[in-house]
């Protein structure tokens, strides 16, 4: 067994979240590598919920169709899932909830009285995901004292109740098949929100402010609990308004500022970004999208929100869109984001969605790209300072309040170098070209970066064009298939002449995007490029592995 | 006394209630630069509308704002550099409309800034609109027959929103500005100074004003009832006395202080 999926469901409440974690823990410091799929709905009791729990040999980034061992803490859990029950399958239930019917005959199921423990032990509902980690370990022979150190590393609270329920779901079952110690460095589990708010630290955030939404809110929340070691500012105001308007001003007084939200949030923030534009005011959006129109699908994902992102806010101005893949991608593009929002002194977007946000990735840190740091240009002092000082790159020096005998002046009106309000015709089209230049002086900056990524059979007729966390499914089922995979890291501005050089010489190719319309695909066709065909996903949940490839093999040559 | 002029034109009509504010505040900030205060670490932060112009014209750190948008980026400011001494100037549709949540959040965040409100209760660079403040039956190019609601008072609604300063002035009186802006700017918290200024335009209330307006005496600040009192005793829709001067003052921990 050295690929293989665990899927946990159960009952909003149960800890089907944190059961998944820890299992994958304890995978991962056997040095599997792991992927987490994590799939519940919106709301905070009741409810069917669950995560995939992949383990492999090779560094993966998406989930399985088949199911290699269920852990069933309800009827929900078995009956739900039990489709995909591989033939071997093995099942781990709660013999006190579920009763075992209609299964494949290959199956070997292994029941204990979770339910029975718990009460026996006078512990909470949700302490039954610990019974069911001993139980899962006992089964696949793991030892003990993995699980024992596991635990007393991520509980703070009851670790001796949560120990003894462990032990009692442990000695509860009998052994059934072996899961081997695989002989690699074990690699740190980490969320692709975790890995976003890393790659902000490292660039020197200084202020993350945010108002909740899914799927962005676990930076919210991760960075608050981390604000004091980072020493960082973390705000939560009144209204994703507030939150982009606050940020425009704690970046004026010389704060790296972020903030993160989802497509709804975005849609208040619109203003704000036209004025980061104007003003020249650098921030960095965390856009997690998710399904909509509207509300939509709040706890599931979606790339719907590309073009959103690239034509947001009135008047014409450039902004950096960056679409990580993975978490290794989130960290180090999170980062690049600060830097080239303050180097040229616009809006960064980072593009995420809920499956990169939430999923749950081995980390490896000696793969991340040593990215030369854009430094802002600054101000020299010989001359009095002006804000928007007219050069050639068009990035013109920044400074921060206070000054010494100058003055900044920022400004969302039309505006003269020196920051005042101006309706003159020849200065509005001199301040124009000048915010519009800082995208030339960036596309030639990019030159250096590794815009667009390449895996895969480069010989193959075949491309796969993806972007975003469709990222690890693409390259998985390519590598299958025998295939090339584009996926293009940078989206605003586009790389035209890497996307052209990457796909040249492809018989067909196949676009692989989360939305209805092929927003990628549209995007392309604007510099003339594009694909022959597309496969789309859009009922809010990933592709699979399988699904994937399936699709694949219908439209490849 | 240090110089604020700047080169911008001034646009406002002649006779203008924000000419007063304009002068009143480069008093008060001269002021206090010759007793001490860094004339660098001053930001005025403004919105969208007649009032705004005012960042163009003092040659002070400005950050010209979005309409409605006065406090976030003031509250933000503050946060990175809780040193700068930050004003909000921002006109009645701003503060008390399109941007009113922002309001009321910085007053029960007790930021450490002074708002500036240049309430003259109409629309001006919209040409002549009702506004949160005008009196009922308002007849304004959006309300031809005259609006169908109340006004807020402003003040009320600040003090029970946890403001820590709340003052009135009005644009006749210079002196009396200055003294107030001045003490609303070294206020540790946030301080709120209703100006009734007037528009010479679309609603001239010099006159009305003038009438009826009169400064508080022998009143204590620190009475938050007799504060609540006073505030209350013009509504801004009937006809009543005005108090003008400063109601409320209280000493209160600051939102930056917490970080």
């Amino acid at each position: 067994m050295n690929d293989f999926s665990i899927l946990i469901g159960g009952k909003a409440g149960f800890g089907i979240d944190r059961s998944g974690l820890l299992i994958a823990s304890i995978l991962s410091r056997m040095g599997y590598r792991i992927y987490i799929y994590r799939d519940y709905p919106s709301l905070i009791r009741g409810g069917h919920t669950f995560s995939i729990i992949r383990a492999s040999d090779q560094k993966i980034a998406s989930h399985k169709d088949s199911i290699d061992i269920l852990l069933a803490l309800n009827q929900d859990a078995l009956n739900f899932h039990k489709d995909k029950l591989n033939k071997n399958a093995i099942v781990i239930y709660d013999s006190d909830l579920v009763k075992i019917e209609d299964l494949p005959s290959g199956c070997k199921c292994i029941g204990f009285a979770a339910s029975s423990i718990i009460k026996e032990e006078g512990a909470q509902e949700i302490m039954r995901n610990s019974c069911f980690v001993g139980a899962i370990c006992k089964a696949g022979k793991i030892p003990w004292e993995l699980l024992d150190e596991e635990f007393r590393l991520e509980f703070h609270n009851d670790i001796d109740l949560n120990l003894k329920i462990a032990r009692r779901g442990y000695d509860s079952v009998s052994e059934s098949h072996t899961i081997t110690p695989i002989e690699q460095k074990s690699l740190p589990l980490i969320t692709g929100n975790e890995a976003t708010s890393l790659g902000l630290v490292k660039g020197g955030l200084k202020t993350y402010i945010s108002y909740p939404m899914t799927p962005t809110s676990p930076i919210l929340h991760y960075l608050a609990g981390l604000a004091d070691k980072f020493s960082i500012k973390v705000v939560h105001p009144e209204s994703e308004i507030s939150v982009i308007l606050m940020a425009l001003g704690a970046s004026y007084a010389g704060d790296k500022v972020a903030v993160g939200t989802s497509g709804g949030g975005f849609c208040l923030m619109t203003e704000g970004l036209s004025f980061s534009a104007m003003a020249e005011l650098p921030v960095v959006i965390i856009l997690g999208q998710r399904p909509g129109p509207s509300t939509g699908l709040p706890t599931y994902s979606c790339q719907t929100e590309l073009h959103f992102a690239l034509n947001a806010g009135q008047g014409e101005f450039a902004r950096l869109i960056v679409a990580p893949g993975d978490a290794e991608e989130a960290h180090y593009l999170s980062r690049a984001a600060i830097d080239i929002a303050w180097k040229y002194q616009m809006p960064s977007i980072v593009l995420t969605d809920k499956n990169l946000g939430e999923g749950v990735y081995s980390f490896d840190e000696s793969i991340l790209p040593s990215i030369k740091l854009a430094e802002p240009v600054t101000w020299d002092g010989k001359t009095p300072y002006k804000r928007y000082l007219d050069v050639e790159s068009g990035v013109s020096p920044i400074a921060f309040v206070p000054l010494k005998n100058n003055t900044i002046k920022v400004n969302s009106y039309e505006h003269d170098e020196s920051g005042f309000t101006t309706e003159d015709p020849v200065v509005t089209k001199k301040m124009q070209d000048k915010r519009l230049r800082k995208e030339k002086a960036l596309i030639q900056e990019l030159e250096i970066y590794e815009t667009v990524k390449v895996y895969g059979n480069k010989e193959s007729d075949n491309i796969i064009l993806c972007w975003g966390s469709n990222k690890g499914v693409c390259v998985e089922a390519a590598e299958k298939l025998n295939w090339k995979v584009v996926q293009p890291l940078y989206l605003s501005p586009f790389p035209i002449r890497k996307m052209e050089a990457a796909i040249k010489g492809a018989k067909k190719i196949i676009a692989v995007e989360s939305n209805a319309t092929g927003q990628l695909v549209k995007l392309m066709n604007l510099y003339g490029l594009g694909a022959d065909e597309t496969i789309l996903k859009y009922d809010g949940r990933p592709f699979s592995l399988d699904e994937l490839e399936a699709k694949l093999r219908e439209v490849g040559i | 006394m240090i110089n604020l002029n700047t080169p911008a034109i001034n646009t406002w009509c002649p006779g203008c209630g924000n000419f007063a504010i304009l002068n009143a505040m480069k008093a008060a900030l001269g002021s206090l630069a010759e007793e001490g205060m860094p004339i660098e670490n001053v930001v005025i932060v403004s919105g969208i509308g007649c009032h705004a112009k005012i960042v163009d014209y003092i040659n002070v750190n400005s950050f010209y704002s979005l309409h409605g948008r006065v406090f976030p980026p003031a509250t933000g400011i503050k946060l990175a550099k809780p040193e700068l001494t930050v004003i909000g100037h921002a006109g009645d549709g701003d503060a008390y409309g399109e941007g009113l949540e922002h309001l009321i959040f910085a007053a029960k965040r007790n930021v450490n800034m002074t708002a500036i409100i240049h309430n003259n209760r109409v629309y001006g660079l919209t040409t002549g609109q009702y506004t949160p403040t005008s009196p009922l039956g308002f007849k304004g190019r959006s309300t031809p027959s005259g609006t169908k609601e109340l006004p807020i008072n402003p003040l009320e609604l600040m003090l029970s929103s946890g403001a820590t300063f709340l003052a009135r002035g009005t644009s006749h009186g210079l002196e009396l500005l200055k003294k107030i802006f001045k003490e609303a700017i070294l206020h540790k918290g946030f301080a709120l100074v209703d100006v009734l200024q007037v528009c010479v335009t679309y609603y001239n209330m010099y006159e009305y004003y003038d009438k009826r307006v009169y400064e508080l005496k022998d009143h204590d600040p620190a009475d938050r009832d007799q504060a609540e009192k006073k505030i209350r005793e013009w509504d801004y829709n009937k006809d009543a006395s005005i108090p003008i001067g400063v109601f409320y003052k209280k000493d209160a921990p600051t939102f930056e202080e917490g970080f």
